[in-house]
């Protein structure tokens, strides 16, 4: 594995873009996008849109938005982003009840059972590890400490083996196998298998050769990196949005020989429906997606944004195939159009956007998790915005 | 191995490598991406192009020996050479950021094993930046000992972030220790040395050594003599300033 230095062009910031942002609340209560700065939630309990309320010293995000989440509990729900900025939503009231500052833009947030904590990561389903991913292709596997406040310094193992950045990850569990196993994604266009406590990797899905991808260009997907994994709670099976892939790839499991089984790709969702996040309630039997991205800073176009909810999983026995699945009806979505007008801003979009989305995508991916190569005036540029200096005691 | 002897590099009388041909900066970014080749995992490191003494490559089960000390940062390599001959059973290796340091000292071994048959088998190095890379050499609780021998200072609050020393990279040493393993940091900055203390007293995996144990650890003797660094700084009759501490299991 040769570590190299990326062919990278200068992108000037302003013209880039960040994707859009699905996530469902784990009973089905809301569900939230995230476009740009721009946070939107429609409330599927009430059905109506959410006016969220931001009382807090930093009113809203300013940059754009890189991480959401809901809280396993539904109670909290986080946002992070570009604007170094991270807040804490009450789900009740969408009241913001926190926004703190970070010293680094923050890529991802995830809130555990009892509280909140702020980095790249993922909960084991049993609550006793935390899993970071990073750039140089490791994931960490953490205990999670007794006192969180001092911070989590034990660790426990690292997952090696990923060839490249990771990108994402996700637990896959069952009443079976409770403590689950991990499943990541990187831009090695692999997705793999791991057991977190010895840290070994089960096994890899090189799902390009596989499945003999087409990508929306007509060229064979070999290499391309993965942007979102969703596991589909309670069952054995990964869906995963493959960048420049067409609807989603879906990847089985047997749990029990420890190995991936079939991968199958969802491609009816539509001709360039590319999507950039997924989510998924408990309850698993729909997969929301969303495609889109935000406008670049100072640009006159809308923001672009589509979300369309597959259906057709079923509490199956894990043994049964890989569900053909549908893409739900505008009008059968829950929350209907007035989700789709709230979350999408507005109640249908152009599929002809679909594509400059996708490149777009595809570059803002790219700068997020290669490291970029600046000349020395954008360093001296950059700096300015720094904020880790001497903390006062 | 340079068998020329129009080399200029290699010196005529003793076999040993000109320090003069191999100087770098010494300072060296290692927050940067390099260029050289990272194991995807320790189980893809080649032991046996480090000590082919003690792996045969035809597949013996022979001892599966695992390298025990790792000096980070090991400069020109004199703290290596003085622990290959008291710990003659024990394998260590030496990792280093800069490339002409690097190939100073495996030129150092090479001709050291020619000239003493038999010895300086157990001792390598390898161009990588230990921040970023230890688990990708070394697995969880394997070695017994790490050096940090007059790190770079980076004296600017900004820099901090690229000492070799810090809460968070502690995490990662306490990972590769054993428990009972030791860690040993010296330097003639009082400043970085009180840093390095403070990050490692405030770690709840380690815990200070008492002194008749350092009195005890032949180790200790070689932290202010052995490294080149570490003869100036006696020649210049400096201070130095050392922490020496234990992996210890956290508290439950």
């Amino acid at each position: 594995m040769e570590n190299t230095q990326p062919e990278g062009g200068e992108n000037n910031r302003d013209l880039e873009v960040a994707p859009a942002l699905i996530s469902v609340h784990p009973t089905q209560d809301s569900v939230a996008v995230a476009v740009g700065s721009d946070l939107r939630v429609f409330d599927l309990r009430g059905n109506c849109a959410v006016t969220l309320v931001d009382e807090t010293g930093e009113a809203f995000h300013k940059d754009s938005i890189r991480a959401i989440r809901y809280g396993a509990n539904g109670k909290l729900f986080v946002s992070s982003g570009d604007d170094k900025l991270v807040k804490v939503w009450s789900t009740d009231s969408w009241r913001c009840n926190a926004s703190v500052c970070s010293e680094k833009r923050v890529s991802a947030v995830a809130v555990s059972n009892d509280g909140l904590i702020i980095t790249s990561l993922e909960f084991s389903p049993d609550g006793r590890f935390i899993v970071t991913a990073d750039r140089d292709f490791k994931i960490r596997v953490t205990v999670f400490p007794k006192k969180p406040l001092d911070g989590a310094h034990e660790i426990q193992s690292f997952c090696l083996g990923h060839t490249e950045f990771v990108s994402c990850l996700a637990f896959l569990f069952t009443v079976d196998y409770p403590q689950g196993f991990l499943v990541s994604g990187g831009g090695d266009s692999t997705v793999r298998l791991w057991d977190i406590n010895p840290g070994t990797l089960l096994d890899t899905c090189e799902f390009g050769s596989k499945a003999g991808i087409v990508d929306y260009k007509g060229n064979e997907v070999s290499c391309s990196t993965v942007t979102d994994l969703c596991t589909i709670p309670g069952s054995n099976v990964v869906a995963v949005a493959v960048q420049s892939l067409q609807g989603i790839l879906l990847v089985s499991c047997d749990l029990s020989s420890q190995t991936f089984g079939a991968v199958k790709v969802i491609s009816n969702m539509g001709d360039s429906f590319i999507p950039t996040s997924l989510g998924c309630s408990s309850s698993a039997e729909l997969l929301w997606t969303i495609t889109g991205v935000s406008k670049p800073h100072g640009s006159n176009h809308n923001s672009l944004t589509c979300v369309r909810v597959l259906s057709g999983f079923k509490k199956t026995i894990p043994d049964a195939a890989l569900p053909e699945l549908t893409v739900v009806d505008d009008n059968e979505v829950p929350g209907a159009e007035k989700l789709l007008e709230k979350l999408q801003g507005s109640v249908t979009v152009e599929e002809e956007v679909f594509l400059a989305a996708a490149e777009a995508v595809k570059t803002s991916m790219c700068n997020l998790l290669i490291k970029k190569q600046y000349t020395t005036e954008k360093r001296e540029f950059r700096k300015r915005g720094r904020n880790d200096k001497k903390t006062k005691h | 191995m340079l068998e020329n002897e129009a080399n200029p590099t290699i010196s005529k009388s003793t076999g040993l490598p000109r320090k003069r041909f191999y100087r770098a900066r010494a300072h060296s970014n290692p927050l940067s991406d390099s260029h050289f080749p990272v194991p995807i995992s320790p189980s893809h490191v080649d032991y046996s192009l480090h000590y082919p003494q003690f792996f045969s490559s035809s597949g013996e089960v022979g001892s599966i020996k695992k390298v025990q000390f790792a000096d980070v940062g090991c400069g020109f390599g004199g703290l290596l050479i003085s622990l290959s001959t008291l710990f003659p059973e024990t394998l260590m290796i030496g990792m280093e950021l800069r490339d002409k340091v690097t190939e100073y000292v495996r030129e150092r071994i090479l001709a050291l094993r020619t000239t003493n048959p038999g010895q300086y088998q157990n001792v390598s190095v390898v161009r990588t930046n230990s921040m970023k890379y230890i688990p990708n050499y070394f697995e969880k609780g394997q070695l017994t000992k790490m050096f940090f021998l007059f790190p770079d200072p980076h004296f600017k609050e900004k820099n901090h972030r690229r000492r070799v020393i810090s809460p968070h990279l502690l995490d990662e040493y306490a990972y590769v220790l054993e428990a009972g393993g030791i860690i040993y940091t010296i330097t003639d900055v009082e400043e970085l040395g009180d840093w390095m203390k403070s990050c490692l007293e405030n770690h709840p995996m380690f815990e200070a050594l008492a002194e008749e144990e350092l009195e005890a650890d032949p180790a200790v003797k070689l932290l202010n003599t052995a490294t080149e660094e570490g003869q100036k700084v006696a020649r210049n009759e400096g201070q130095t300033f050392q922490a020496v501490y234990r992996r210890i299991a956290p508290s439950l």
